[in-house]
């Protein structure tokens, strides 16, 4: 009896472990929003289960260094710069979750589920990466502007969003500031009773938090879109101060539990491009210790450079790539030359090597070509699941049909097992975060009807035992006992294939193998463990059974 | 209850002439028309560009073409697939005229705007469903992954068969998963089937499987031959396998259940993939009984094993019944071979 307890505590905790995998949950998509024509979150409740490109639909492009215009001496090198700068356009892209990943030595992989325009995505990855310094807004012109763009967009309607809490913590923040910004937020909850009051919380300046340094700004990560559709308007537009503009950083930053997202207030001309660059290298400074990037900029560059360092020494150099600020903008100490450095003070070197990439990307930039494109449009995803689920529902069935009609209520105990052994797979392939593809659904149906041959010679197993006149208890412990090299031989066959496969195959070869070696997995632990372990049960309320229905 | 083949006693090796007569009969035309003909690989081992469109109504590949061929891009494959307004274009690399400027991806735009020429502006008129543009390196790259998939599936299945069998039955397993290759590749060839990564791997998964069946059978061989000392190898083959009959049927049938219902419902992409597995699961099953077990005994009478019963193979089963033994006599002749 405690071993059917533990057995089935066992199965219990298993079941409730799977369960607990295929929950929906939230996950965050990013879509973009058709009126607008920009990015937007969404949150959205569902089987956390990932689809591969050929059932949701969506673009695969592997790109190399396009060496056709001459050769590219270091490509690996050249392919990590492309990786930089097609990580920072990510946000454009018109999907949730996109892959960027190198693969081997110079190829560029970029996956993106659900995108549905893939002329426009190529041209995205394709441009030629821009890298521009400009010196952020010294003089604060964009802050002071905040009240009067605040009054238009009063005037126009846009209320604060999310009044209260949000309202509140400008007030602290900007409290905290040089003192210009004082008195212009008061608290949230007057704000709230009078609307008409000029004094309060804007709807921009509520989502603004002074940063560190003149120029800088926080966004809250989820009032992002919300920040960003404002500043598009053109009313906005208009009112931000001539000869400043706006650019999102790529750092989140954390404080006090909340992410934020950077914002810079910055010059509209840059005091240098990339095209001066010729390299960056990250290192260490072995006196002090530091993080260092060093950067040698051409002959004229360096003109260039040295009059307008000169002009600007102790004001921050936004470093943008793709008109995005890459880390924080670092201070011009001193009139710089032909030859710079930023210091990167204690940050890991990893820090640094990024900031040399983007310069690098910005100085060398590498023209990417596209050797393999794939686009699946996201109706033919959809059909292939829908007939996938089909095919699968319809195989399903028969193997139920004969599994119950030839081995009656043994049968019955093995399709019992066989409903475990589907959700053990799908909350395997949850779990550990695979992928389904469209051959993945190919192999999760095959498996079902692979997974009852290891019950089908248990049970023939018995059979034969029983006909040899055995006891049903002794026919049933012998037949689990015999037919276990077979089912184990078998198992693992199939399983060394699909590993091979696994090793050696493409994204869609890999979804089966993966669903094949999950499948097998499961199938061991229901047909074994969990068809024993029913047996058990059943012997056990009727100890006296003469014949098995088998 | 339902007993299929139950107490089964069919004589299968005696059919084994004509055995070899039908298989050679399937794989050796199939065989000389792969080698002459070769097979109809996918765009993803050739390299080109494949675009599936969906048309408003059923236009008839011919309007395609004409559409193709206005544009300039001549030598495209064009094929009906599945519904009757959608089409498949491929366009191969290594044809001269059906490339445009050698890249796989200008070719997938050229199609498109033909086809917006030829039959309207795109989602009212056609909708362009899938596209893969493939250059001749990642095409090389996969003839390549390809090869190394199978080259150490067999690898493995060698150590494997090494480690589970003596060399006689490893040989007699290997070369009954040589048959079956052979046969799935003539069957693909029949059916003309398009060989894409997926259908190599549908085809390794299928060997280790049918290579299952042959092991089992084989375990069985094994048992029967230390259970029953005075019975030749043909007797005892022929006792394995109907012994081992009704899990056949039943494992087969229950696969085959799932795979029928992909081929006929899991739509047009996966269907070269399930129509594979179906046959080598048939083809399986049928080397297991009809290859692998005649080989055996072939082999044993050629090479000997310990006792010696090999050189007594191909005699026919004498008057020795074949039924078998009452538990207490077969657990009897097990400890008398345990000693």
């Amino acid at each position: 009896m405690r071993t059917i307890r533990s057995r089935l505590i066992a199965i219990g905790g298993l079941l409730v472990l799977a369960v607990w995998q295929l929950i929906p949950t939230n996950v965050t998509q990013r879509v973009r929003d058709p009126a607008t024509g920009r990015m937007k979150d969404t949150t959205i409740r569902r089987v956390p289960i990932n689809l591969g490109l050929d059932l949701q639909g969506g673009i695969h492009l592997a790109l190399e260094v396009d060496q056709s215009k001459g050769p590219v001496p270091d490509c690996a090198d050249a392919i990590q710069r492309a990786e930089k700068v097609v990580r920072t356009r990510i946000d454009e892209f018109g999907t949730s979750e996109p892959v960027v990943q190198i693969q081997g030595r110079c190829r560029l992989i970029v996956e993106l589920a659900g995108e549905k325009d893939p002329a426009r995505a190529k041209s995205i990855i394709q441009r030629t990466a821009f890298l521009e310094f400009r010196i952020t807004d010294m003089k604060n012109l964009f802050r002071d502007a905040l009240p009067e763009i605040d009054k238009a967009l009063r005037r126009a309607g846009v209320t604060v969003a999310g009044q209260g809490a949000a309202a509140a913590s400008v007030t602290q923040l900007f409290g905290t500031d040089t003192g210009k910004a004082k008195g212009k937020a008061p608290k949230g909850k007057a704000a709230a009773k009078d609307t008409t009051d000029l004094n309060a919380p804007g709807a921009l300046s509520s989502l603004l938090f002074q940063g560190q340094l003149p120029g800088e700004y926080l966004v809250p990560e989820e009032q992002v879109p919300v920040a960003e559709s404002l500043l598009a308007r053109p009313d906005v537009q208009r009112l931000i101060p001539r000869g400043i503009e706006l650019r999102w950083g790529t750092e989140v930053l954390s404080r006090a539990g909340r992410s934020y997202r950077t914002l810079y207030a910055g010059e509209d001309r840059p005091i240098i491009t990339g095209e001066y660059l010729q390299d960056a290298k990250a290192t260490r400074d072995p006196l002090t210790n530091q993080s260092v990037v060093n950067f040698v900029l051409s002959r004229r560059g360096g003109r260039i450079f040295e009059r307008e360092t000169g002009r600007h020494v102790n004001d921050y150099m936004a470093i943008i790539l793709d008109g995005r600020v890459q880390g924080q903008p670092p201070v011009i100490k001193s009139q710089i030359g032909q030859r710079g450095q930023i210091e990167l003070g204690a940050k890991p070197l990893q820090d640094a090597q990024d900031l040399a990439l983007v310069l690098k990307a910005g100085a060398l930039p590498a023209p990417l070509t596209i050797i393999e494109e794939r686009t699946i449009g996201p109706s033919l995803g959809q059909d292939s699941i829908r007939d996938g689920i089909r095919a699968g529902v319809v195989g399903v069935a028969l193997v139920v049909l004969i599994m119950v009609g030839y081995y009656r209520l043994s049968g019955v105990l093995s399709v019992a097992a066989l409903a475990l052994y589907v959700v053990f797979t799908l909350a395997g392939l949850a779990g550990f975060g695979f992928t389904l593809t469209l051959p993945g659904l190919a192999g999760l149906v095959l498996s079902v009807g692979i997974a009852v041959d290891a019950n089908v010679l248990i049970f023939e197993r018995i059979r034969e035992e029983l006909q040899h006149g055995k006891l049903v208890r002794t026919a049933v412990d012998e037949g689990f006992k015999h037919a276990m090299s077979a089912i184990i031989d078998s198992n693992v066959s199939t399983a060394l294939t699909a590993f091979i496969l696994y090793l050696v195959g493409t994204g869609p070869v890999q979804g089966f193998a993966i669903t094949l070696i999950i499948g097998i997995a499961a199938s061991m632990i229901t047909a074994i463990f969990v068809v024993r372990t029913f047996y058990m049960i059943w012997l056990d309320r009727r100890p006296d059974m003469a014949t098995l229905s088998v | 209850m339902i007993r299929l083949f139950a107490n089964a006693n069919y004589d299968f090796i005696k059919w084994r002439r004509w055995a070899y007569g039908l298989t050679a009969a399937i794989i050796i035309p199939g065989f000389a028309l792969f080698l002459v003909r070769g097979l109809n690989y996918s765009i993803e081992f050739t390299g080109g560009t494949l675009i599936q469109v969906q048309t408003a109504e059923p236009v008839g590949p011919e309007r395609i073409r004409s559409a193709l061929d206005a544009a300039g891009i001549r030598d495209a494959e064009i094929q009906q697939f599945g519904a009757a307004n959608e089409y498949v274009i491929r366009a191969r690399l290594g044809r001269a005229d059906a490339v445009v400027e050698g890249s796989t991806e200008t070719t997938a735009a050229a199609v498109d705007s033909a086809l917006a020429r030829a039959l309207g502006p795109s989602p009212e008129h056609y909708k362009v469903l899938r596209t893969e543009a493939v250059g001749p390196k990642v095409g090389r790259e996969l003839q390549g992954k390809a090869f190394l998939a199978i080259f150490f599936s067999f690898i493995v299945t060698l150590v494997y068969l090494a480690i589970r069998f003596e060399w006689r039955f490893g040989l007699a397993a290997v070369l009954a998963t040589a048959h079956d290759i052979l046969s799935t590749i003539a069957f693909i060839r029949y059916l003309d089937l398009e060989v894409s990564l997926v259908v190599v791997g549908a085809v390794l998964t299928m060997v280790g499987y049918s290579l299952n069946d042959t092991i089992i059978i084989f375990d069985r061989v094994r048992e029967n031959l230390r259970k029953f000392r005075r019975q030749n190898l043909y007797e005892i083959l022929n006792l394995s396998i109907n012994e081992t009959l009704p899990r056949s049927v039943l494992t087969h049938g229950t696969t085959m259940a799932t795979t029928v219902a992909l081929v006929l419902l899991a739509g047009e992409v996966l269907r070269p993939f399930a129509l594979v597995m179906t046959f080598a699961i048939f083809t399986g099953t049928f080397s297991s009984i009809y290859i692998a077990a005649p080989l055996l005994m072939y082999i044993e009478k050629r090479w000997p094993g310990e006792d010696a019963r090999g050189a007594r193979a191909l005699r026919p089963a004498g008057s020795v019944p074949l039924t078998p033994p009452p538990s207490t006599g077969g657990s009897e002749a097990r400890s008398k071979a345990a000693v």
